[in-house]
């Protein structure tokens, strides 16, 4: 079995007024996907083709109406024990959205240690949050300050270094580079491989932008409309794409070729 | 004599802590139904340029030197007389530019009749040939902007934008907020209907795969300063500043793999407070030598590098 599986999984939504019928929308219709341990699939998709909905389902801080999310063999639910959601993080599109402007980066990073009763004691805590630092390339100063005295990548470092506080096996990345400039956008990548391969991370990792897909991705499933209409190797799909829209994808995509 | 000339252009913000130089010294020229890109990253002047340009640069910000020039006229004195009638602006976000009490029709028609002799009949018989240049059809001219897809009211943007019959149009990071397939979409269409114009455009992006596909020659601007500028196939294949080299070798291209490590320009942008002496690039840049650190590089044959300049 693999590391991450996902069972048809479905979502409705609904939507009620008093004054009209209750209307739904399928934002996702039997998804099914599974992931190896320290790869990382990459799920493609537009806006509204249920990209983040299935994250949020994947992580368990929301519910599918059908289908089933197992992750190391154990179920996900919003309602799964503390010791089993600590393998679980995720690192959110905008550093400047998801990071608590009026918290220090020491609460901000020690917040999951505390929640999980990872570390013992004050010490332990402030010596894991400087480890955890300059694992994703800040320094240990850097504890003092709060998220507006850094720049966007710097603060989705902060994000990871939070993310990573729990020492989970899986993390989702949404968007994680969208809102940063390029050069940028290749130090974020790279700090996330080179923790994939130091500490065997396994990521999903969800994208509109199809060059990053290709540095990033061992697998990619493309999310049309909340169907996984296509799932292949990376290798393969951007070689020999099968569906007609992953093909109107990648044509529409302007990937920089500088050869 | 080029359609728009710019020469020497400074922008300075006034601020409790001194004066902020956010343009430095840029000079480019604009030829007529020339694409010309302009890539940076954030702060580091992009918007400022198109702003600058049409004379929409606010209090506590100013021109502080340099000049601006439309067919030799300079235009930086009364920007009024050319916003909109000569040059028409694109925007990211659509839905600000447009009305949302007022329908596509009303709002085309009011545009055409600003800045065109066209009135009345005639106005609304050009609003109904340029919905269907933009691949709209005439009937939903008593639609509203809500009623629109987000690439749709782009579309109708770019409309409005023609409307005046511009010389020239900047587009402010027009396809940021839309998805890949109608981003390819919506640039053909401006590609297609400025060609048939004749409308020169300076599109404003931070993305280098929009830049390669999309401009014929492209400005690369760095803390306010212009740094490179060429034909975009020189640029992207054989980009001559360090800077220049180090934004194309970081962007993921189609020949990466997974195993592929990104390369990274040391450090980050300085900000507009904190700009270093001599080139503003010169702490992260890997060949610089002392008077990188001294003197400010002009930008010559094109590049603005001690190092590199010499053709």
């Amino acid at each position: 079995m693999s590391f991450v599986e996902v069972d048809a999984v479905s979502k409705a939504f609904h939507k009620r007024s008093l004054f009209s019928k209750t209307q739904s929308v399928q934002a996702l219709s039997g998804v099914s996907l599974s992931i190896q341990q320290g790869e990382t699939y990459a799920l493609v998709g537009e806006s509204g083709s249920g990209k983040s909905t299935l994250a949020r389902i994947v992580v368990g801080v929301d519910y599918a109406s059908s289908g089933q999310v197992s992750i190391a063999g154990h179920q996900i639910s919003t309602r799964m024990p503390k010791e089993n959601r600590r393998d679980i993080q995720m690192v959110f599109q905008s550093p400047y959205a998801s990071l608590n402007p009026r918290w220090r980066v020491r609460d901000l990073v020690a917040e999951p240690l505390r929640a999980f009763g990872i570390t013992e004691g004050r010490k332990g805590t402030v010596k894991r949050v400087t480890e955890l630092l300059e694992q994703v390339g800040l320094q240990g100063d850097d504890a003092q300050k709060f998220p507006h005295q850094f720049s966007g990548g710097q603060r989705q470092r902060i994000s990871i270094a939070r993310a990573l506080s729990s020492n989970p096996k899986f993390i989702v990345c949404d968007e994680p580079t969208s809102a940063l400039d390029v050069s940028v956008q290749a130090q974020v990548l790279n700090l996330l491989k080179d923790l994939q391969s130091d500490l065997g991370l396994t990521y999903l990792f969800i994208t509109h932008d199809l060059a990053v897909v290709k540095t990033m991705a061992h697998q990619i499933g493309v999310l049309k409309q909340g169907e996984l209409i296509e799932e292949q190797a990376a290798d393969a799909l951007f070689a020999a794409p099968q569906h007609e829209y992953t093909k109107a994808l990648l044509a529409a995509a302007p990937v920089l070729s500088t050869a | 004599m080029s359609l728009l000339e710019i020469e020497d252009l400074s922008v300075e913000f006034t601020s409790r802590r001194g004066v902020l130089r956010a343009l430095d010294k840029v000079s480019l020229t604009l030829e007529p139904g020339e694409f010309l890109g302009m890539v940076g990253e954030s702060g580091a002047g992009k918007s400022m340029t198109g702003n600058a340009i049409l004379g929409l640069i606010d209090h506590p910000g100013k021109i502080s030197g340099g000049d601006i020039r439309l067919h030799g006229e300079s235009i930086i004195k009364n920007p009024e007389r050319i916003r909109g009638s000569h040059i028409s602006m694109i925007f990211q976000d659509p839905l600000s530019s447009l009305n949302p009490l007022k329908t596509i029709g009303a709002q085309l028609i009011e545009t055409i009749e600003l800045h065109t002799p066209r009135r009345g009949a005639a106005a609304k018989e050009r609003a109904g040939e340029l919905m269907s240049q933009i691949g709209v059809d005439a009937d939903r001219l008593s639609a509203y902007p809500h009623q629109f897809s987000g690439g749709m009211r782009q579309r109708v943007v770019i409309a409005l934008a023609m409307a005046s019959e511009p010389e020239i149009i900047i587009a402010d990071e027009p396809t940021t907020a839309l998805d890949v397939s109608v981003q390819a979409q919506v640039l053909d269409l401006l590609r297609d209907v400025c060609r048939a114009h004749g409308t020169a455009v300076i599109l404003i992006t931070h993305d280098m795969g929009v830049i390669g596909h999309w401009t014929d020659r492209v400005g690369v601007l760095y803390a306010g300063r212009l740094i490179e500028i060429g034909s975009t196939n020189d640029i992207i294949r054989s980009p001559r500043h360090p800077y220049t080299q180090g934004l194309i070798a970081s962007t993921p291209t189609m020949d990466a793999s997974v195993n592929t490590t990104l390369y990274q320009i040391p450090g980050n942008m300085p900000p507009l407070t904190a700009i270093p002496a001599g080139c503003a690039f010169n702490p992260r840049c890997s060949i610089a030598e002392d008077r990188c650190r001294e003197v400010v590089p002009q930008l010559i044959n094109d590049v603005a590098c001690h190092l590199r300049s010499e053709a």
